[in-house]
């Protein structure tokens, strides 16, 4: 049989038809078809203006973002299967990871350098959406909830660094959260905390922490933190900073 | 050519193109890229893992992820409700107020700043501190938060001896005044239409976060040149 033949044969298959509901001929009716009839392909409408396919208007920083935040989602689950978020384990399993698991030292790094990538690529996506006046009407509500996104990547990045449990995530955590405790009103080291009586053990910090330091309660909030609430609260947002692009009339280009 | 040719033509010059294949083979191409550059990344270094933790072994210096480095490198000129709590918190709102205080309509959809001077230069102005801040604090900090060229060894001890001097109560409350009354009148007379254009909220709204923004700055110069360490002392808190 030649290709072609394999190909009609497959393409008029009943599994395949059930599947994808049209013709793959290139007609603007097909290529309209194919975004519109694809779950995965309908975040975009079926044409987009020519300014935003232009890759020095985006430089494609947003859909890297995104694409860096999937990276971490697959290797983070593979991770989870290695991992135990407890002071009496959590550093052995990162070791275990780099002798004894295949690939382990491969995943750990793509889900922390890729991390990095998506801290750095989610700045640099606010200054392009900035320096091309994307937030002006009417798109100012989505630029707060890119705001927001900004913030939840940073305390993804940050929670995921005491996971590891070595010198280097604790000290970097008991420094960051020691500045929690100087919060005005609400933290034990804060201006004005005797106002609300808060003391070292009812402070922000103490929430945080579970506990007056970084310990077993700090772990496993940040474990939670990091790999259940703030990961859904992201995904909840970039699904509604997505949605709101395209009601928002798409990307922005000059009148 | 026929007639239906020439429609389809005409569909595929207009100004928008079709996602497929115009959008999706880009950020195809882009996945790709970007999957190729974090695996070799991954494949040649590694994520650091130090000795297991230990909360009776300090680390000298202990940094923040370096996302946070900026704030923590204010802690040098700022007691830390204000590096730590403060400045993020205004950083956050600021930012999300942008586009209900700048009403200018131009520049949408183009990198040209005409037209948006002050906004942009504000915004420029403020992510470069930010860089600024997170690459002196990464870079440039050593044992004890002392500043080290990267070519120097941190073995060697710096002094931490810094004699620093508070503003005088009058001095300082002046100051302050005096920046903000001047900061906030202004750019109402040099630039009359600013505040006919904002009205009278969005100008205090927007005036004053950018004064606190360059007021960080101030107070970062005051420190480094004249060793002022608070500008302004209270029984309750020190600015
Ligand atoms: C996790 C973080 C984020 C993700 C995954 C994300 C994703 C995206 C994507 C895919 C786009 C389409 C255009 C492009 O690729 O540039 C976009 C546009 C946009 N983003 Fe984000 N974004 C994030 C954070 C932010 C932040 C921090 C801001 C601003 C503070 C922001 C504001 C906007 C705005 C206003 C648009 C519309 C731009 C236009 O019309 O040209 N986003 N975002």
């Amino acid at each position: 049989m030649t290709m072609n033949r394999i190909s009609e044969k497959v393409t008029k298959s009943q599994i395949w038809r059930s599947i994808f509901r049209h013709r793959f001929s290139d007609t603007s009716r097909n290529r309209v078809l194919t975004v519109v009839s694809n779950f995965f392909l309908h975040v975009h409408p079926p044409k987009v203006h020519r300014t935003g396919l232009r890759i020095t208007h985006t430089f494609c920083l947003g859909g890297l973002t995104f694409y860096m935040f999937i990276v971490e989602v697959v290797t983070g689950v593979l991770l989870m299967f290695y991992y135990r978020p407890t002071v009496e384990y959590a550093y052995l399993d990162m070791r275990l990871l780099e002798h004894s698991v295949k690939f382990g030292v491969v995943m750990r790094n793509l889900h922390r350098w890729a991390a990095h990538a998506m801290v750095i690529l989610v700045m640099m996506h606010m200054l392009r959406v900035f320096l091309t006046g994307s937030y002006k009407p009417p798109r100012e509500f989505n630029w707060v909830v890119g705001v927001v996104l900004l913030v939840l990547t940073l305390l993804l990045s940050f929670t995921g660094y005491l996971l590891p449990w070595d010198q280097l995530s604790f000290w970097a955590i008991t420094v960051g959260t020691r500045m929690g405790g100087a919060t005005p009103f609400l933290g034990a080291d804060g201006p004005f905390h005797s106002v609300l009586g808060i003391r070292p053990d009812n402070d922000v910090r103490y929430l945080l922490l579970g506990d007056t330091a970084v310990g077993e309660n700090a772990l496993l909030r940040f474990y939670v933190l990091h790999c259940i609430f703030l990961p859904l609260a992201a995904t909840v947002l970039m699904l509604v900073h997505f949605w709101r692009i395209r009601k928002d009339g798409g990307i922005s280009h000059p009148l | 050519m026929g007639i239906e040719e020439k429609k389809l033509d005409d569909v595929y010059r207009d100004e928008y193109a079709f996602v497929l294949p115009d959008l999706v083979i880009k950020e195809a191409i882009a996945v790709i890229v970007a999957s190729i550059g974090l695996l070799l990344w991954s494949m040649t270094v590694n994520a650091p893992l130090r000795s297991i933790a230990d909360a009776n072994k300090t680390e000298n210096p202990a940094k923040a992820p370096w996302y946070f480095v900026g704030l923590q490198e204010l802690l040098v000129y700022f007691d830390p409700w204000i590096a730590g709590v403060t400045v993020p918190t205004l950083i956050i709102l600021g930012l999300m107020l942008i586009p209900y205080l700048d009403v200018s309509k131009s520049g949408v959809g183009t990198y040209r700043l005409r037209g948006r001077k002050a906004a942009a230069s504000s915004f420029i102005f403020g992510f470069s501190m930010w860089i600024i801040l997170i690459l002196v604090g990464q870079f440039l900090r050593g044992p004890n938060w002392q500043f080290y060229w990267p070519w120097e060894d941190w073995s060697v001890a710096k002094s931490a001896e810094e004699t620093l001097v508070n503003m005088s109560q009058w001095s300082g409350m002046g100051l302050l005044a005096l920046y903000f009354g001047l900061g906030l009148t202004l750019p109402k007379l040099l630039y009359r239409k600013f505040l006919q254009k904002m009205g009278v909220a969005r100008y205090v709204a927007a005036v004053t976060l950018v004064l606190l923004m360059y007021g960080v700055v101030v107070k970062i110069i005051l420190r480094l040149a004249f060793n002022v360490r608070y500008i302004l002392v209270t029984p309750w808190f020190n600015i």
